[in-house]
Protein backbone atom coordinates (compact mmCIF):
# COMPACT_ATOMS: atom_id res chain seq x y z
CA UNK A 1 0.00 0.00 0.00
CA UNK A 2 1.55 3.35 -0.80
CA UNK A 3 1.89 5.87 1.77
CA UNK A 4 -1.01 8.08 -0.43
CA UNK A 5 -3.15 5.33 -0.45
CA UNK A 6 -2.78 4.53 3.32
CA UNK A 7 -3.52 7.94 4.36
CA UNK A 8 -6.65 7.97 2.01
CA UNK A 9 -8.02 4.61 3.51
CA UNK A 10 -7.09 6.30 7.28
CA UNK A 11 -9.18 9.26 6.39
CA UNK A 12 -12.05 6.69 4.64
CA UNK A 13 -11.82 5.09 8.35
CA UNK A 14 -12.18 7.83 10.09
CA UNK A 15 -15.13 8.98 8.47
CA UNK A 16 -16.46 5.63 8.39
CA UNK A 17 -16.56 5.23 12.06
CA UNK A 18 -17.75 8.49 12.43
CA UNK A 19 -20.44 8.30 10.60
CA UNK A 20 -21.27 5.19 12.22
CA UNK A 21 -21.45 6.80 15.62
CA UNK A 22 -23.11 9.67 14.63
CA UNK A 23 -25.75 7.57 12.83
CA UNK A 24 -26.35 6.48 16.54
CA UNK A 25 -28.47 9.56 16.54
CA UNK A 26 -30.72 9.11 14.62
CA UNK A 27 -34.03 8.84 15.99
CA UNK A 28 -33.36 10.17 19.35
CA UNK A 29 -31.28 13.18 19.46
CA UNK A 30 -32.19 16.25 21.90
CA UNK A 31 -34.68 17.79 19.47
CA UNK A 32 -36.56 16.83 16.81
CA UNK A 33 -35.22 18.96 14.09
CA UNK A 34 -31.63 18.06 15.57
CA UNK A 35 -32.42 14.45 14.47
CA UNK A 36 -32.59 15.47 10.93
CA UNK A 37 -29.76 18.02 10.91
CA UNK A 38 -27.29 15.51 12.67
CA UNK A 39 -28.20 12.18 10.87
CA UNK A 40 -27.39 14.55 7.32
CA UNK A 41 -23.90 14.76 8.63
CA UNK A 42 -24.10 11.21 9.48
CA UNK A 43 -24.94 10.04 6.32
CA UNK A 44 -22.83 12.87 4.67
CA UNK A 45 -19.39 11.04 6.81
CA UNK A 46 -20.59 7.61 5.30
CA UNK A 47 -20.43 9.13 1.53
CA UNK A 48 -17.40 10.62 2.13
CA UNK A 49 -16.15 7.17 3.34
CA UNK A 50 -17.41 5.61 0.42
CA UNK A 51 -15.94 7.93 -2.27
CA UNK A 52 -12.81 7.48 -0.46
CA UNK A 53 -12.62 3.70 -0.17
CA UNK A 54 -13.31 4.00 -4.09
CA UNK A 55 -10.56 5.71 -4.63
CA UNK A 56 -8.37 3.56 -3.15
CA UNK A 57 -10.27 0.45 -4.07
CA UNK A 58 -8.84 0.99 -7.35
CA UNK A 59 -5.12 1.14 -7.10
CA UNK A 60 -5.99 -1.89 -4.18
CA UNK A 61 -8.00 -4.41 -6.76
CA UNK A 62 -11.16 -4.48 -3.91
CA UNK A 63 -14.28 -1.90 -3.70
CA UNK A 64 -15.52 0.12 -1.40
CA UNK A 65 -17.54 -2.49 0.65
CA UNK A 66 -15.32 -4.72 0.82
CA UNK A 67 -12.78 -2.09 2.55
CA UNK A 68 -15.86 -0.76 4.93
CA UNK A 69 -17.00 -4.32 5.98
CA UNK A 70 -14.58 -6.95 5.40
CA UNK A 71 -11.48 -6.26 7.30
CA UNK A 72 -10.98 -7.08 10.40
CA UNK A 73 -11.14 -4.45 13.35
CA UNK A 74 -6.84 -4.35 13.69
CA UNK A 75 -6.86 -3.88 10.07
CA UNK A 76 -9.05 -0.17 10.55
CA UNK A 77 -6.79 2.95 10.80
CA UNK A 78 -9.11 5.08 12.50
CA UNK A 79 -8.63 7.05 15.41
CA UNK A 80 -9.57 6.81 18.83
CA UNK A 81 -11.71 10.26 19.12
CA UNK A 82 -13.99 8.58 16.48
CA UNK A 83 -14.11 4.99 18.41
CA UNK A 84 -16.05 6.00 21.52
CA UNK A 85 -19.54 5.00 21.42
CA UNK A 86 -21.00 8.53 22.94
CA UNK A 87 -25.16 8.25 22.85
CA UNK A 88 -26.58 9.21 24.82
CA UNK A 89 -24.28 12.31 25.94
CA UNK A 90 -24.77 15.48 23.81
CA UNK A 91 -22.01 17.49 25.26
CA UNK A 92 -19.57 14.88 24.45
CA UNK A 93 -20.99 14.63 20.99
CA UNK A 94 -20.63 17.72 20.07
CA UNK A 95 -17.22 18.01 21.37
CA UNK A 96 -15.60 15.42 19.68
CA UNK A 97 -17.75 17.24 16.39
CA UNK A 98 -16.13 20.37 17.11
CA UNK A 99 -12.86 18.82 17.52
CA UNK A 100 -13.17 16.59 14.63
CA UNK A 101 -14.82 19.27 12.38
CA UNK A 102 -11.35 21.14 13.32
CA UNK A 103 -8.60 18.80 12.66
CA UNK A 104 -10.20 17.01 9.67
CA UNK A 105 -10.47 20.65 8.22
CA UNK A 106 -6.48 20.89 7.93
CA UNK A 107 -5.77 17.53 6.49
CA UNK A 108 -8.44 17.83 3.84
CA UNK A 109 -7.31 21.50 2.82
CA UNK A 110 -3.79 19.39 2.71
CA UNK A 111 -5.56 17.09 0.21
CA UNK A 112 -6.94 19.50 -2.30
CA UNK A 113 -3.33 20.96 -3.02
CA UNK A 114 -2.51 17.40 -3.77
CA UNK A 115 -0.56 16.66 -7.36
CA UNK A 116 -3.29 13.55 -8.07
CA UNK A 117 -5.87 16.28 -9.41
CA UNK A 118 -8.47 13.41 -9.01
CA UNK A 119 -7.90 13.42 -5.10
CA UNK A 120 -7.56 16.80 -5.27
CA UNK A 121 -11.04 17.08 -6.74
CA UNK A 122 -12.46 14.60 -4.31
CA UNK A 123 -10.90 16.79 -1.41
CA UNK A 124 -12.69 19.54 -2.81
CA UNK A 125 -16.19 18.39 -3.24
CA UNK A 126 -15.90 17.09 0.60
CA UNK A 127 -14.97 20.61 1.67
CA UNK A 128 -17.54 21.73 0.40
CA UNK A 129 -19.82 19.59 2.21
CA UNK A 130 -17.74 19.61 5.04
CA UNK A 131 -18.27 23.23 5.35
CA UNK A 132 -21.74 23.16 6.02
CA UNK A 133 -20.84 20.42 9.29
CA UNK A 134 -18.27 23.46 10.37
CA UNK A 135 -20.95 25.37 10.71
CA UNK A 136 -23.40 23.20 12.66
CA UNK A 137 -20.43 22.28 15.02
CA UNK A 138 -19.80 26.15 15.76
CA UNK A 139 -23.38 26.78 16.04
CA UNK A 140 -23.77 24.12 18.48
CA UNK A 141 -20.12 25.59 20.54
CA UNK A 142 -21.92 29.05 20.76
CA UNK A 143 -24.50 27.50 22.40
CA UNK A 144 -22.59 25.68 24.92
CA UNK A 145 -19.54 26.73 25.65
CA UNK A 146 -20.74 27.93 29.58
CA UNK A 147 -22.14 24.51 30.12
CA UNK A 148 -19.76 22.52 32.37
CA UNK A 149 -19.84 18.70 31.19
CA UNK A 150 -19.38 21.04 27.35
CA UNK A 151 -15.90 22.21 28.54
CA UNK A 152 -15.20 19.24 30.67
CA UNK A 153 -15.81 17.04 27.17
CA UNK A 154 -13.81 19.42 25.07
CA UNK A 155 -11.16 18.64 27.50
CA UNK A 156 -11.30 14.98 27.62
CA UNK A 157 -11.81 14.40 23.96
CA UNK A 158 -8.92 17.27 22.28
CA UNK A 159 -5.77 14.28 22.33
CA UNK A 160 -7.55 11.53 21.24
CA UNK A 161 -7.76 12.46 17.88
CA UNK A 162 -4.22 11.78 16.73
CA UNK A 163 -4.08 8.58 18.73
CA UNK A 164 -4.32 5.56 16.28
CA UNK A 165 -2.47 2.32 18.19
CA UNK A 166 -4.47 0.22 19.71
CA UNK A 167 -8.34 0.31 19.28
CA UNK A 168 -10.93 0.39 22.31
CA UNK A 169 -13.08 -2.50 22.88
CA UNK A 170 -15.72 -0.45 21.78
CA UNK A 171 -14.53 -0.31 18.62
CA UNK A 172 -14.95 -4.22 18.23
CA UNK A 173 -17.83 -4.28 19.47
CA UNK A 174 -18.72 -1.85 16.98
CA UNK A 175 -17.22 -3.95 14.18
CA UNK A 176 -19.43 -7.21 15.64
CA UNK A 177 -22.43 -4.77 15.18
CA UNK A 178 -21.75 -3.19 11.91
CA UNK A 179 -20.67 -6.41 9.87
CA UNK A 180 -23.06 -8.63 11.54
CA UNK A 181 -25.52 -9.24 8.69
CA UNK A 182 -22.92 -9.12 6.16
CA UNK A 183 -20.89 -12.08 8.05
CA UNK A 184 -24.60 -14.02 8.55
CA UNK A 185 -25.18 -15.68 4.69
CA UNK A 186 -21.93 -16.91 3.13
CA UNK A 187 -21.45 -15.92 -0.40
CA UNK A 188 -25.07 -13.22 0.16
CA UNK A 189 -25.89 -10.30 -2.15
CA UNK A 190 -27.39 -7.27 0.03
CA UNK B 1 -74.91 20.16 17.06
CA UNK B 2 -76.16 24.19 17.16
CA UNK B 3 -76.48 26.01 13.88
CA UNK B 4 -73.32 27.04 13.42
CA UNK B 5 -71.71 23.69 14.22
CA UNK B 6 -74.01 22.25 11.91
CA UNK B 7 -72.81 24.90 8.99
CA UNK B 8 -68.99 23.83 9.22
CA UNK B 9 -69.82 19.94 9.62
CA UNK B 10 -71.76 20.62 6.17
CA UNK B 11 -68.96 22.77 4.92
CA UNK B 12 -66.65 20.03 5.45
CA UNK B 13 -68.38 17.50 3.72
CA UNK B 14 -69.15 19.50 0.90
CA UNK B 15 -65.40 19.25 1.00
CA UNK B 16 -64.49 22.53 2.61
CA UNK B 17 -61.12 23.01 3.95
CA UNK B 18 -60.02 24.82 7.30
CA UNK B 19 -57.40 26.48 8.51
CA UNK B 20 -55.57 27.23 11.91
CA UNK B 21 -56.96 30.47 12.50
CA UNK B 22 -60.44 29.37 11.04
CA UNK B 23 -63.60 29.25 13.52
CA UNK B 24 -63.65 25.27 14.41
CA UNK B 25 -66.57 23.03 16.55
CA UNK B 26 -64.85 22.30 19.67
CA UNK B 27 -65.06 18.35 18.96
CA UNK B 28 -63.13 19.05 15.69
CA UNK B 29 -60.22 20.39 17.46
CA UNK B 30 -60.33 17.73 19.64
CA UNK B 31 -60.46 15.09 16.65
CA UNK B 32 -57.84 16.13 14.86
CA UNK B 33 -55.26 16.81 17.14
CA UNK B 34 -55.86 13.22 18.47
CA UNK B 35 -55.64 11.66 15.28
CA UNK B 36 -52.79 13.79 13.99
CA UNK B 37 -51.10 13.44 17.52
CA UNK B 38 -50.89 9.69 16.86
CA UNK B 39 -49.59 9.87 13.78
CA UNK B 40 -47.22 12.02 14.87
CA UNK B 41 -46.11 9.64 17.69
CA UNK B 42 -46.36 6.87 15.20
CA UNK B 43 -43.50 8.62 13.17
CA UNK B 44 -41.72 8.74 15.85
CA UNK B 45 -41.86 5.13 17.35
CA UNK B 46 -41.36 3.85 13.82
CA UNK B 47 -37.98 4.88 13.95
CA UNK B 48 -36.85 2.75 16.54
CA UNK B 49 -37.61 -0.99 15.15
CA UNK B 50 -35.64 0.49 12.33
CA UNK B 51 -33.21 2.21 13.82
CA UNK B 52 -31.48 -0.82 15.78
CA UNK B 53 -30.60 -1.63 12.23
CA UNK B 54 -28.68 1.10 11.11
CA UNK B 55 -25.97 -0.28 12.73
CA UNK B 56 -26.08 -3.10 10.88
CA UNK B 57 -27.29 -2.27 7.11
CA UNK B 58 -24.92 -4.71 5.31
CA UNK B 59 -23.66 -2.13 2.65
CA UNK B 60 -22.83 1.20 2.41
CA UNK B 61 -25.45 1.80 -0.07
CA UNK B 62 -28.18 0.26 2.67
CA UNK B 63 -26.41 2.19 5.26
CA UNK B 64 -27.23 5.64 3.52
CA UNK B 65 -30.61 4.69 2.43
CA UNK B 66 -31.81 3.25 5.90
CA UNK B 67 -30.46 6.39 7.69
CA UNK B 68 -32.32 8.37 5.41
CA UNK B 69 -35.46 6.61 5.50
CA UNK B 70 -35.47 6.44 9.47
CA UNK B 71 -34.38 10.80 9.34
CA UNK B 72 -37.17 10.91 7.62
CA UNK B 73 -39.44 9.28 9.65
CA UNK B 74 -38.20 11.66 12.52
CA UNK B 75 -38.77 14.74 9.79
CA UNK B 76 -42.16 13.60 9.39
CA UNK B 77 -42.80 13.57 13.24
CA UNK B 78 -41.45 17.55 13.42
CA UNK B 79 -43.66 18.42 10.48
CA UNK B 80 -46.90 16.37 12.09
CA UNK B 81 -46.43 17.50 15.87
CA UNK B 82 -45.96 21.31 14.94
CA UNK B 83 -49.62 20.72 13.06
CA UNK B 84 -50.47 19.83 16.62
CA UNK B 85 -49.36 22.61 18.56
CA UNK B 86 -50.55 24.93 16.14
CA UNK B 87 -53.86 23.38 16.96
CA UNK B 88 -52.91 24.07 20.88
CA UNK B 89 -51.08 21.09 22.02
CA UNK B 90 -47.57 21.58 22.75
CA UNK B 91 -45.32 19.08 21.01
CA UNK B 92 -43.41 18.54 24.62
CA UNK B 93 -47.00 17.86 25.78
CA UNK B 94 -47.40 15.16 23.02
CA UNK B 95 -44.26 13.49 24.28
CA UNK B 96 -45.06 13.26 28.11
CA UNK B 97 -48.28 11.39 26.76
CA UNK B 98 -46.91 9.49 24.60
CA UNK B 99 -44.28 8.08 27.00
CA UNK B 100 -47.45 7.74 29.81
CA UNK B 101 -49.03 6.13 27.09
CA UNK B 102 -51.97 8.38 27.35
CA UNK B 103 -51.54 8.68 23.70
CA UNK B 104 -51.13 5.97 20.75
CA UNK B 105 -49.20 4.73 17.95
CA UNK B 106 -49.73 2.36 15.24
CA UNK B 107 -50.09 -0.88 16.41
CA UNK B 108 -46.72 -2.42 13.73
CA UNK B 109 -44.45 -0.48 15.68
CA UNK B 110 -44.98 -2.28 18.97
CA UNK B 111 -43.48 -5.24 16.89
CA UNK B 112 -39.40 -6.29 17.19
CA UNK B 113 -37.37 -6.37 14.09
CA UNK B 114 -36.41 -9.83 13.81
CA UNK B 115 -33.96 -9.60 10.64
CA UNK B 116 -32.39 -7.55 8.15
CA UNK B 117 -35.56 -9.37 6.02
CA UNK B 118 -37.49 -7.69 8.19
CA UNK B 119 -36.15 -4.14 7.67
CA UNK B 120 -37.09 -4.85 4.15
CA UNK B 121 -40.17 -6.05 4.49
CA UNK B 122 -41.25 -3.07 6.77
CA UNK B 123 -40.01 -0.57 4.69
CA UNK B 124 -41.60 -2.44 1.72
CA UNK B 125 -44.99 -3.52 2.75
CA UNK B 126 -45.64 -1.16 6.00
CA UNK B 127 -45.02 1.63 3.91
CA UNK B 128 -46.99 0.76 1.64
CA UNK B 129 -49.83 0.13 4.12
CA UNK B 130 -48.89 3.22 5.20
CA UNK B 131 -48.52 5.52 2.35
CA UNK B 132 -52.14 4.55 1.40
CA UNK B 133 -53.72 5.77 4.64
CA UNK B 134 -51.92 8.97 4.20
CA UNK B 135 -52.67 9.32 0.52
CA UNK B 136 -55.73 9.32 2.09
CA UNK B 137 -55.22 12.54 4.10
CA UNK B 138 -53.87 14.59 1.16
CA UNK B 139 -58.05 15.35 0.86
CA UNK B 140 -57.93 16.20 4.86
CA UNK B 141 -60.40 19.23 5.84
CA UNK B 142 -57.92 20.41 7.90
CA UNK B 143 -55.90 22.14 5.01
CA UNK B 144 -52.23 22.44 6.97
CA UNK B 145 -52.40 18.57 7.87
CA UNK B 146 -53.67 17.90 4.21
CA UNK B 147 -50.53 20.23 3.00
CA UNK B 148 -47.43 18.52 5.19
CA UNK B 149 -48.88 15.05 3.97
CA UNK B 150 -47.74 16.02 0.10
CA UNK B 151 -44.32 16.22 1.17
CA UNK B 152 -44.77 12.85 3.54
CA UNK B 153 -46.10 11.24 0.84
CA UNK B 154 -43.74 11.57 -1.44
CA UNK B 155 -40.57 11.12 1.24
CA UNK B 156 -42.42 7.53 1.72
CA UNK B 157 -42.20 6.33 -1.90
CA UNK B 158 -38.99 6.33 -1.94
CA UNK B 159 -38.92 4.19 1.20
CA UNK B 160 -41.29 1.18 -0.02
CA UNK B 161 -39.02 1.24 -3.65
CA UNK B 162 -35.80 1.02 -0.93
CA UNK B 163 -37.96 -2.00 0.72
CA UNK B 164 -38.60 -3.26 -2.14
CA UNK B 165 -35.45 -3.58 -3.44
CA UNK B 166 -33.98 -4.51 -0.16
CA UNK B 167 -36.21 -7.58 -0.55
CA UNK B 168 -35.75 -8.10 -4.12
CA UNK B 169 -32.25 -8.84 -3.51
CA UNK B 170 -32.40 -11.09 -0.93
CA UNK B 171 -35.03 -12.92 -3.40
CA UNK B 172 -32.58 -13.17 -5.97
CA UNK B 173 -29.81 -14.65 -3.49
CA UNK B 174 -29.37 -18.09 -1.52
CA UNK B 175 -31.83 -20.24 -0.21
CA UNK B 176 -30.80 -18.79 3.59
CA UNK B 177 -32.09 -15.41 2.04
CA UNK B 178 -35.33 -16.48 0.79
CA UNK B 179 -36.20 -17.79 4.08
CA UNK B 180 -34.97 -14.61 6.01
CA UNK B 181 -37.90 -12.80 3.73
CA UNK B 182 -40.74 -15.68 3.92
CA UNK B 183 -40.46 -15.46 7.79
CA UNK B 184 -40.54 -11.59 7.57
CA UNK B 185 -43.47 -12.33 5.85
CA UNK B 186 -45.12 -14.46 7.85
CA UNK B 187 -44.34 -12.28 10.74
CA UNK B 188 -45.61 -9.34 9.70
CA UNK B 189 -48.95 -10.35 7.88
CA UNK B 190 -51.23 -10.52 10.50
CA UNK B 191 -50.24 -6.88 12.00
CA UNK B 192 -50.47 -5.64 8.67
CA UNK B 193 -53.87 -7.17 7.74
CA UNK B 194 -54.81 -5.13 11.46
CA UNK B 195 -53.30 -2.18 10.68
CA UNK B 196 -56.22 -0.40 8.76
CA UNK B 197 -58.22 -1.23 11.71
CA UNK B 198 -61.55 -3.14 12.19
CA UNK B 199 -64.08 -2.71 9.19
CA UNK B 200 -66.45 -0.05 10.70
CA UNK B 201 -68.99 1.66 8.13
CA UNK B 202 -67.31 4.86 7.25
CA UNK B 203 -70.29 7.23 8.31
CA UNK B 204 -70.51 5.81 11.35
CA UNK B 205 -66.63 7.14 11.38
CA UNK B 206 -66.33 10.12 13.24
CA UNK B 207 -63.10 10.71 11.33
CA UNK B 208 -64.61 10.13 8.01
CA UNK B 209 -67.93 12.14 9.26
CA UNK B 210 -65.49 15.58 9.73
CA UNK B 211 -63.97 14.08 6.61
CA UNK B 212 -60.32 14.44 9.00
CA UNK B 213 -59.93 10.84 6.43
CA UNK B 214 -61.39 10.68 3.56
CA UNK B 215 -61.77 6.70 3.17
CA UNK B 216 -63.21 3.94 5.50
CA UNK B 217 -60.76 1.19 6.73
CA UNK B 218 -61.77 -1.20 4.96
CA UNK B 219 -61.39 0.61 1.50
CA UNK B 220 -57.95 1.14 2.63
CA UNK B 221 -57.26 -2.49 3.39
CA UNK B 222 -58.90 -3.58 -0.03
CA UNK B 223 -56.46 -0.91 -2.14
CA UNK B 224 -53.52 -2.58 0.32
CA UNK B 225 -54.39 -5.99 -0.95
CA UNK B 226 -55.15 -5.20 -4.66
CA UNK B 227 -51.73 -3.40 -4.49
CA UNK B 228 -49.98 -5.65 -3.10
CA UNK B 229 -50.85 -9.32 -2.91
CA UNK B 230 -49.70 -9.45 -6.73
CA UNK B 231 -46.44 -8.29 -5.94
CA UNK B 232 -45.80 -10.52 -3.17
CA UNK B 233 -47.20 -13.38 -5.22
CA UNK B 234 -45.22 -12.60 -8.11
CA UNK B 235 -42.05 -12.63 -5.93
CA UNK B 236 -42.24 -16.13 -5.04
CA UNK B 237 -43.40 -15.72 -1.23
CA UNK B 238 -46.68 -17.60 0.21
CA UNK B 239 -48.78 -15.22 1.86
CA UNK B 240 -49.54 -16.65 5.45
CA UNK B 241 -53.17 -17.14 4.99
CA UNK B 242 -54.73 -19.86 2.97
CA UNK B 243 -58.12 -18.14 2.36
CA UNK B 244 -56.94 -14.86 0.69
CA UNK B 245 -58.42 -14.74 -2.81
CA UNK B 246 -59.79 -11.93 -5.22
CA UNK B 247 -62.91 -12.32 -5.86
CA UNK B 248 -64.70 -12.27 -9.34
CA UNK B 249 -66.37 -8.52 -8.25
CA UNK B 250 -62.73 -7.43 -7.68
CA UNK B 251 -62.83 -7.72 -3.44
CA UNK B 252 -60.61 -9.38 -1.22
CA UNK B 253 -61.62 -12.08 0.62
CA UNK B 254 -59.15 -12.82 3.90
CA UNK B 255 -59.08 -14.78 7.03
CA UNK B 256 -60.40 -11.95 9.94
CA UNK B 257 -57.71 -10.44 11.18
CA UNK B 258 -57.34 -10.78 15.20
CA UNK B 259 -58.71 -7.96 16.71
CA UNK B 260 -58.52 -8.73 20.01
CA UNK B 261 -54.58 -8.29 19.37
CA UNK B 262 -54.91 -5.56 17.69
CA UNK B 263 -56.88 -3.75 20.46
CA UNK B 264 -54.16 -5.62 23.30
CA UNK B 265 -51.42 -4.25 21.35
CA UNK B 266 -52.29 -0.20 20.61
CA UNK B 267 -53.51 -0.19 23.94
CA UNK B 268 -49.65 -0.30 25.13
CA UNK B 269 -49.38 -4.44 25.79
CA UNK B 270 -46.88 -5.33 21.90
CA UNK B 271 -44.05 -7.49 22.55
CA UNK B 272 -41.96 -4.18 22.19
CA UNK B 273 -44.57 -1.37 23.78
CA UNK B 274 -42.60 -1.04 26.97
CA UNK B 275 -38.93 -1.13 26.09
CA UNK B 276 -39.05 1.32 23.36
CA UNK B 277 -41.07 3.68 25.41
CA UNK B 278 -38.37 3.36 28.22
CA UNK B 279 -36.15 4.11 25.68
CA UNK B 280 -38.31 6.96 24.81
CA UNK B 281 -38.68 8.18 28.39
CA UNK B 282 -34.50 7.44 28.97
CA UNK B 283 -33.13 9.36 26.48
CA UNK B 284 -35.55 12.60 26.32
CA UNK B 285 -34.54 12.77 30.03
CA UNK B 286 -31.15 11.90 29.88
CA UNK B 287 -31.13 15.27 27.26
CA UNK B 288 -33.41 17.88 29.00
CA UNK B 289 -30.87 19.70 29.72
CA UNK B 290 -30.22 20.14 26.02
CA UNK B 291 -33.48 21.55 25.28
CA UNK B 292 -33.11 23.67 28.13
CA UNK B 293 -29.97 24.80 27.23
CA UNK B 294 -31.08 25.50 23.87
CA UNK B 295 -34.76 26.51 23.94
CA UNK B 296 -34.36 28.66 27.13
CA UNK B 297 -33.82 32.15 25.57
CA UNK B 298 -34.62 32.46 22.31
CA UNK B 299 -32.23 35.11 21.06
CA UNK C 1 -39.45 29.99 18.21
CA UNK C 2 -41.58 29.25 15.57
CA UNK C 3 -39.71 30.36 11.95
CA UNK C 4 -42.12 29.82 9.04
CA UNK C 5 -40.31 28.34 5.71
CA UNK C 6 -40.85 29.04 2.09
CA UNK C 7 -39.10 27.09 -0.49
CA UNK C 8 -38.57 27.60 -4.04
CA UNK C 9 -38.75 24.57 -5.85
CA UNK C 10 -37.22 25.80 -9.67
CA UNK C 11 -35.21 29.18 -10.32
CA UNK C 12 -37.79 31.61 -11.80
CA UNK C 13 -40.70 29.86 -9.59
CA UNK C 14 -42.75 31.60 -6.91
CA UNK C 15 -41.78 30.70 -3.10
CA UNK C 16 -44.29 28.87 -1.26
CA UNK C 17 -45.50 28.12 1.98
CA UNK C 18 -43.39 24.71 3.16
CA UNK C 19 -43.81 24.45 7.07
CA UNK C 20 -42.56 25.54 9.72
CA UNK C 21 -39.43 24.64 12.45
CA UNK C 22 -38.83 25.43 16.30
CA UNK C 23 -35.04 26.75 16.98
CA UNK C 24 -33.48 29.04 19.37
CA UNK C 25 -32.14 31.78 16.71
CA UNK C 26 -32.03 32.55 13.23
CA UNK C 27 -29.03 30.57 12.76
CA UNK C 28 -30.51 27.21 14.16
CA UNK C 29 -33.74 27.80 12.25
CA UNK C 30 -31.22 28.33 9.02
CA UNK C 31 -29.49 24.95 9.49
CA UNK C 32 -33.10 23.01 10.46
CA UNK C 33 -34.83 24.91 7.51
CA UNK C 34 -32.05 23.46 5.08
CA UNK C 35 -32.13 20.12 6.06
CA UNK C 36 -36.20 19.64 6.80
CA UNK C 37 -36.86 21.37 3.62
CA UNK C 38 -34.05 21.22 1.12
CA UNK C 39 -31.80 17.87 2.10
CA UNK C 40 -33.25 16.03 -1.32
CA UNK C 41 -32.17 18.71 -3.34
CA UNK C 42 -36.25 19.64 -3.56
CA UNK C 43 -35.77 23.20 -3.09
CA UNK C 44 -33.40 26.24 -4.79
CA UNK C 45 -33.93 28.56 -1.87
CA UNK C 46 -35.62 29.10 0.94
CA UNK C 47 -36.77 31.98 3.12
CA UNK C 48 -36.88 31.49 6.72
CA UNK C 49 -38.84 34.15 8.34
CA UNK C 50 -39.57 34.28 12.16
CA UNK C 51 -43.89 33.78 12.57
CA UNK C 52 -44.40 36.96 14.22
CA UNK C 53 -42.81 38.61 11.44
CA UNK C 54 -45.82 37.26 8.66
CA UNK C 55 -49.14 39.40 9.15
CA UNK C 56 -51.94 37.81 6.95
CA UNK C 57 -54.54 39.92 5.53
CA UNK C 58 -57.92 38.12 4.60
CA UNK C 59 -60.35 40.57 4.51
CA UNK C 60 -61.04 41.77 1.14
CA UNK C 61 -63.85 44.36 0.88
CA UNK C 62 -65.54 44.85 -2.53
CA UNK C 63 -68.76 45.89 -1.91
CA UNK C 64 -69.53 48.58 -4.49
CA UNK C 65 -69.29 46.85 -8.07
CA UNK C 66 -65.46 47.74 -8.22
CA UNK C 67 -65.12 45.90 -11.70
CA UNK C 68 -63.13 48.35 -13.83
CA UNK C 69 -59.98 46.86 -12.89
CA UNK C 70 -60.89 43.13 -13.31
CA UNK C 71 -61.46 40.96 -16.74
CA UNK C 72 -65.40 40.87 -15.58
CA UNK C 73 -65.57 44.55 -15.70
CA UNK C 74 -65.53 44.17 -19.71
CA UNK C 75 -67.95 42.22 -21.13
CA UNK C 76 -66.74 42.65 -25.32
CA UNK C 77 -69.16 40.01 -26.77
CA UNK C 78 -71.96 42.04 -27.39
CA UNK C 79 -70.08 45.02 -28.53
CA UNK C 80 -67.99 43.51 -30.59
CA UNK C 81 -70.65 41.53 -32.82
CA UNK C 82 -72.33 44.86 -33.37
CA UNK C 83 -68.99 46.39 -34.47
CA UNK C 84 -68.42 43.58 -36.74
CA UNK C 85 -71.94 43.72 -38.45
CA UNK C 86 -71.48 48.07 -38.60
CA UNK C 87 -68.27 46.83 -40.38
CA UNK C 88 -70.10 44.76 -42.53
CA UNK C 89 -72.20 47.19 -44.11
CA UNK C 90 -69.81 49.29 -45.19
CA UNK C 91 -68.33 47.24 -47.35
CA UNK C 92 -65.37 49.79 -48.73
CA UNK C 93 -64.26 49.94 -45.48
CA UNK C 94 -63.64 53.14 -43.09
CA UNK C 95 -60.76 54.01 -44.15
CA UNK C 96 -61.56 53.96 -47.76
CA UNK C 97 -64.68 56.32 -46.85
CA UNK C 98 -63.33 58.77 -45.43
CA UNK C 99 -60.28 59.13 -48.14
Amino acid sequence: MTDQVQKIVEIADDELVLGWRNSEWTGIAPLLEEDVAFSSIAQNEIGHARALYELAARELGTTADELAFDRQPDEYRCSRLVQLRLVPDWARTIARHCIYERADQARIEALKRSDDAELAGLAAKIDREEAYHRMHAEMWFDRLEDEQRFKAALEELEPLFDVRDEHIPEFAELWEEMTMVRRSVAGATW
Amino acid sequence: MDAREQEFLEYVQGGGQVETDDWMPDEYRARLIKFIEMHGNSELMGVLPEREWILRAPTLQRKLALTAKVQDEVGHSQLIYRVVEDLGKPREQCLDDLISGKSKFHNVFHYPTKTWGDVGLIAWLVDAAAIISQKALLKCSYAPYARIMKKICWEESFHILHGRDVILTMMLGTDQQRELVQEALDRWWGPLMQFHGNPIARDEDPMYVWRIKSQGNEEARQQFLDGYVPQIWELGLTVPDPTLRKRDDGAWEYTEPDWDELKHVVTGHGPKTAERLELRRTTREENAWVRRAVLAEAA
Amino acid sequence: MIYEVFRQERKGQAFAHAGSVEAPNEEFAEAYAREQYGRRGESTALWVVPRQAVHEIDDFADELQKNYHRVDGYPLKEKLGRARELAAKSPGGLSAGAG
